[in-house]
């Protein structure tokens, strides 16, 4: 039993696939929640690393470059046990889930900021040079002449990182979410049956990155090429 | 208990994830070419074939398809009379290598489609066959393109290694939870691992920097 609900495992395979689909589509529910929370930690925090890294003052910039790097370079799953045991050690106590949630943040942080870096950079100089000669002040440039030109380019690259979020969050099983592959493995411990739960979630699997791209195409099509409007 | 106590194990780990990462990424190389030419291929059974790999294995997480052939595959032996039950060990490699083979092929298929056209006109004048022209012609110039991704590549396998301690492989990671486990000094541990990694991270992006410019004389004269 899980979740209050019963599976059936004496009429046949399909019966018992039938009885674990709802089980599996709340670990699934899951799974996109915490795609979708570490997907905004992630554009925030990215953005973040971005903005330092083109900064001016060496002594900003270098520890942004080196905090990124060492970011992309170790694994998600060492990122979350570090997270989830240590953060506790100085009196930062997150439910699984939300340090779930911020370990993909971060881990794809590191990803995002070289989007938005190029991004940035893509931006028509002369745009910056007409700011100027306008007396805008530096940071009004960047928020409001920048960032809404560079944003709307990145996005389409950064959506396909939600997919490759999607894909990370059963690392998070390790620290007791219940996500769409953490059920199935329960299911399978209680009921020897591996098989026809694991492979409904590679299945479901196919069937969300599928759908993810989708969207992420369509928002591509859809968003204004030439920047945002800000008023 | 002082760090340097901690090292001791937890090369031993370093050592398995570093081994790990050999078998994988030559697993993941040939089946990048494989599934990368088979994908371009004008028999229609190789192209599905190839299609349907790449797809299955990029459209699904690393952990569920270790999951799978590490607990679902041996039921599926049984049921038709075959032992599957694989080792951690062939697990972990089959399992990464067959990830990271799906996400190479795209490379190795951008890479080979990038040739100019122009060559493949004159490789047909010249009267050359498939095969002659796929290694003589595409393939030496397409291989220094694939080049700085596959170097991304290998050190995303790096990382993703880290998930076969789930399986009960005691790589690098293995070990560091067992430390913790064992001593509940979890600041310390996890700060070598992450150290640890990045530095065979590291290395092995210097490595794979070397590979590219032993392969970059491949390249034809540039115009």
């Amino acid at each position: 039993m899980l979740f209050g609900l019963h599976w059936d495992t004496s009429h046949g395979e399909l019966a018992f696939a039938v009885s674990i689909l709802p089980m599996l589509l709340i670990g699934m529910w899951v799974t996109i929640e915490a795609s979708i929370l570490g997907f905004f930690v992630a554009m925030v925090i990215g953005l973040g690393l971005a903005v330092l890294k083109g900064a001016r003052l060496r002594i900003v910039r270098w520890p942004a470059m080196f905090v990124t790097e060492f970011i992309r370079d170790t694994p998600l799953l060492v990122q979350l046990f570090f997270l989830y045991y240590v953060l506790p050690d100085y009196g930062i106590v997150l439910p699984a889930f939300l340090t779930g949630a911020l370990a993909l943040g971060i881990q794809y942080s590191a990803y995002m900021s070289e989007v938005y870096r190029a991004g940035i950079e893509a931006v028509d100089h002369g745009q910056i040079e007409a700011a100027k000669a306008l007396d805008l002040p530096g940071r009004r440039t960047f928020t409001h002449i920048v960032l809404p030109q560079a944003v709307p380019r990145v996005v389409p690259a950064l959506g396909n990182y939600m997919v490759s979020i999607m894909k990370d969050v059963p690392v998070l099983s390790v620290v007791t979410v219940l996500e769409m592959l953490n059920v199935a493995k329960i299911i399978g411990d209680q009921t020897f049956d591996y098989l026809v739960p694991l492979s409904m979630v590679g299945g479901l699997y196919m069937i969300l990155t599928l759908i993810a791209s989708g969207i992420v195409r369509w928002v591509d099509v859809k968003l204004p090429k030439r920047g945002l409007a800000l008023r | 208990m002082t760090w340097t106590q901690y090292l001791g194990p937890l090369s031993q780990g370093a050592w398995v994830t570093v081994q790990l990462t050999f078998w994988s990424t030559i697993l993941g190389a040939f089946l990048s070419f494989a599934a990368g030419i088979g994908k371009l291929s004008p028999v229609r059974g190789v192209r599905w074939l190839s299609i349907t790999y790449i797809e299955v294995f990029r459209g699904t997480s690393l952990l569920v398809q270790l999951f799978w052939l590490y607990f679902a595959l041996p039921i599926m032996g049984d049921a038709i009379g075959i032992n599957l039950r694989l080792p951690p060990v062939a697990a972990g490699v089959l399992a990464l290598g067959l990830n990271i083979g799906a996400y190479g092929a795209e490379v190795v298929r951008g890479a080979i489609q990038a040739v100019s056209k122009q060559q493949y006109e004159a490789a047909k004048a010249m009267n050359f066959t498939y095969r002659h022209t796929l290694w003589r012609v595409a393939l030496p110039q397409a291989i220094p393109e694939m080049m700085p991704s596959f170097s991304n590549l290998a050190v995303q396998n790096l990382k993703d290694t880290a998930l076969a301690s789930l399986i009960s492989l005691g790589d690098l990671a293995f070990k560091a939870e067992q430390l913790r486990n064992y001593y509940q000094d979890s600041t310390t541990v996890y700060t070598i691992v992450l150290l640890m990694y990045f530095g065979m991270a590291l290395v092995l992006s210097v490595l794979m920097r070397l590979l590219e410019a032993n392969v970059g004389r491949w390249r034809g004269a540039r115009r």
